[in-house]
């Protein structure tokens, strides 16, 4: 089931009287049409979908766990939500919110019970999949000086992810596309994706750096998981959108869900919607930028940017990476690897004696053209899923969606 | 049709010549029989070379691609790695994957009259050109060859030069910004050569490289002179490093220089050539 709602008030009301009478509307981003789904009190037989109460969450990782998943989820530290590994339901963020602003990121703690009351960390499913550093192949020298190359591919466990965005499984499908959707598909990727199993969960609190509504990447999930979640005070709703999914689904105790969850869970997402107070100028906005190469707003932003690649770390489609060697000490081998590289290095567009890019202006127009203009020529759409990281973790807090309206503002 | 994407092969030198005080050819053979078979190449393309436990460069391959068994890479000893195969001799060792990116489309110009427009030393990726219609003569008509260099002592091959316009039908012209000893060209930029060059601009296709500006000047006076802009391909280079179109550094516009390119139909890059940043 597809469903993104417009954040229209009186639609709003609209919905939620309905759904409160059984009757849900759905309205598909991806096939532009509505229809209205009437709610029965009983579940249909088939085990798609369910209601977890809250205590019963460890049921869903004991299952993931009894079918061979290692669980990742979010978890606190260092001050902020990162994915860890998780020993059990303790180990999720109960009553955390995260309040993020330009340049500002901070955990709070509250009494509440909600897992999944925040909106994201610092990472999306990137560095689960793309890893930040790793070895690509080897190469050995013999006493002759023979040459013998071998290739690492990763073995990984199978591995479940516990609280995915809309945004992140958006991100995902670009970075799929990506390392996958070629004639030279990535080892590495490929190995690590095939392994994951997605729980994803509807977003009810945004923060104030999210934009997903005006992406049209969430805070709705429509696609992409094997599960996804709806929480609500008393427990989730529970969906599943694979054939895992189903079989995980199986495994768990479920009541059915009431026409009254599943208006609150539906209010829950139109209220994140309509919370968000950013946006971008439009969804595509190849044209604009390509026609405002000399804009004098680049110079703006260059002036406060540091050039320090914090943007490209967090960002969930950013896929740029270097190779060095790294040859071991006794001279018989040496290590290809790869690692996460930024368009704001000096290096990265150094080409025997000349640097492409060798002031922050250049660098910030040419990660602004390739994300919100390139893109679309090369992956059929904008690499901007709306998750807002880039703002939050801006030393300076410069805010993508603020740069590109000023020169939307007044283009030349 | 290609091998090893991913990681090199073995490959040895064969013979290894020196073009110019900083210019190095090494003549390479695939070491494993399997990987030799296989391996076929347009000219316009370009292998990931690796020096063992220093690192990988992009060189384009100069050589015949009828002879795959002896592949011929001309290096500029300018940085890390390029310094390190200068060091190489015979019987040593390195590391081959590729070969990547598109190629000139030499077998859809057959019939037509061909101009080599290149400047400064880049001109490695047009020299596979010429020695391949030299060796086909028959099936291309007149073939123009413009080489500009910033001082007169910067152009290596002389002999090659005089060689080839001994050919039939063939002019060589030359230009230098700085001129030195007896200089057999023009003193001046490479866009002065039209003045010189006999061709008709709506029977040829002209093939350049070398640095963007300089392309970009001679475009415009290829299409002020009555060329279509179909007809001219432009070879390119960026900073490169996985050469699969995956790890971003070579980002042009909405490509990958390293997989859309290196060699580019004009009109696809003519937005964003020379335009400083990109």
């Amino acid at each position: 089931m597809e469903c993104c709602f417009p954040v229209l008030p009186a639609l709003h009301r609209l919905f939620t009287w309905l759904a409160g009478l059984g009757f849900v509307p759905i309205y598909s981003m991806t096939d532009p049409t509505w229809a209205v789904y009437i709610i029965t009190d009983q579940m249909p037989d088939d085990v798609t979908s369910g209601f977890l109460p809250g205590q019963d969450f460890a049921q869903l990782l004991a299952a993931l766990t009894g079918q061979g998943y290692r669980c990742v989820g979010p978890t606190v530290r260092d001050g902020a939500l990162v994915y860890d590994t998780l020993q059990g339901v303790r180990d999720l963020p109960a009553g955390v919110h995260i309040q993020q602003s330009p340049g500002s990121y901070r955990v709070e703690f509250s009494q509440g019970k909600r897992l999944f009351g925040w909106a994201n960390g610092p990472q999306a499913l990137k560095p689960l999949l793309f890893a930040p550093r790793e070895v690509l192949w080897q190469a050995q020298r013999t006493a002759g000086g023979e040459l013998h190359f071998s290739q690492e591919i990763p073995e990984p466990l199978p591995t479940a992810v516990i609280g995915v965005r809309a945004c992140d499984l958006a991100a995902l499908e670009l970075q799929d596309r990506h390392f996958l959707e070629t004639d030279v598909p990535d080892a590495g990727y490929g190995a690590r994706r095939r392994q994951l199993f997605l729980v994803a969960v509807n977003c009810t609190r945004p923060a104030e750096t999210c934009f997903c509504a005006s992406t049209g990447d969430g805070p709705a999930v429509s696609r992409g998981y094997d599960l996804v979640l709806d929480e609500l005070d008393e427990g989730f709703i529970i969906r599943s959108g694979s054939t895992s999914g189903d079989g995980i689904l199986d495994l768990l105790t479920l009541q059915p869900v009431s026409p009254q969850q599943l208006g609150a869970a539906t209010d829950a997402t139109v209220r994140a919607a309509a919370m968000q107070g950013r946006q971008l100028p439009g969804r595509n906005l190849r044209d604009l930028l390509f026609g405002n190469l000399d804009h004098p707003h680049w110079e703006v932003v260059a002036a406060r940017c540091l050039s320090c690649g914090n943007c490209t770390s967090v960002c969930p489609t950013c896929f740029c990476y270097r190779e060095l060697d790294q040859p071991a000490l006794g001279g018989e081998s040496s290590r290809h690897y790869r690692e996460w590289d930024s368009c704001f290095t000096q290096g990265h567009s150094y080409i025997h004696g000349f640097t492409v890019r060798p002031d922050t202006r250049l660098r910030y127009r040419q990660w602004l053209t390739h994300k919100l203009g390139g893109w679309h020529d090369q992956y059929g759409r904008s690499g901007c899923v709306g998750c807002g990281r880039c703002i939050a973790w801006c030393p300076v807090g410069i805010d993508i969606t603020e740069e590109v309206g000023a020169i939307a503002a007044s283009p030349a | 049709m290609t091998v090893a994407m991913h990681y090199p092969h073995e490959a040895e030198v064969i013979e290894r010549c020196q073009e110019s005080p900083t210019i190095f050819s090494l003549v390479l053979r695939l070491m494993d029989p399997m990987v030799a078979s296989e391996y076929r190449f347009t000219p316009g393309q370009f292998n990931m070379l690796y020096l063992f436990g220093v690192g990988e460069i992009p060189i384009s391959i100069v050589s015949d691609p009828a002879r795959p068994g002896e592949l011929i890479h001309t290096i500029r000893d300018v940085g890390r790695v390029s310094h390190g195969f200068s060091q190489l001799g015979v019987g040593d060792r390195i590391g081959l994957r590729g070969p990547y990116g598109r190629g000139w489309p030499l077998e859809q110009m057959e019939g037509r009259d061909v101009m080599i427009v290149t400047g400064g030393l880049g001109c490695a990726p047009v020299v596979s050109v010429i020695n391949y219609i030299l060796q086909r003569r028959e099936r291309y008509g007149r073939l123009v060859i413009l080489q500009g260099v910033k001082h007169s002592s910067d152009l290596i091959w002389r002999e090659r030069y005089a060689e080839w316009e001994r050919q039939n039908n063939t002019q060589v012209l030359l230009a230098a910004d700085v001129g030195g000893e007896p200089w057999p060209g023009v003193i001046g930029p490479i866009t002065m050569l039209f003045e010189y060059a006999r061709f008709n601009p709506q029977a040829t296709v002209t093939m350049m490289c070398g640095p963007e500006r300089m392309i970009h000047a001679a475009a415009d006076v290829l299409i002020e002179r009555g060329s279509r802009s179909e007809d001219i391909w432009i070879s390119m280079e960026r900073n490169m490093q996985c050469a699969v179109g995956q790890c971003g550094h070579c980002q042009f516009g909405a490509s990958f220089v390293c997989r859309n390119g290196p060699v580019y139909h004009y009109p696809d890059a003519s937005e964003l050539l020379a335009k400083r940043g990109f």
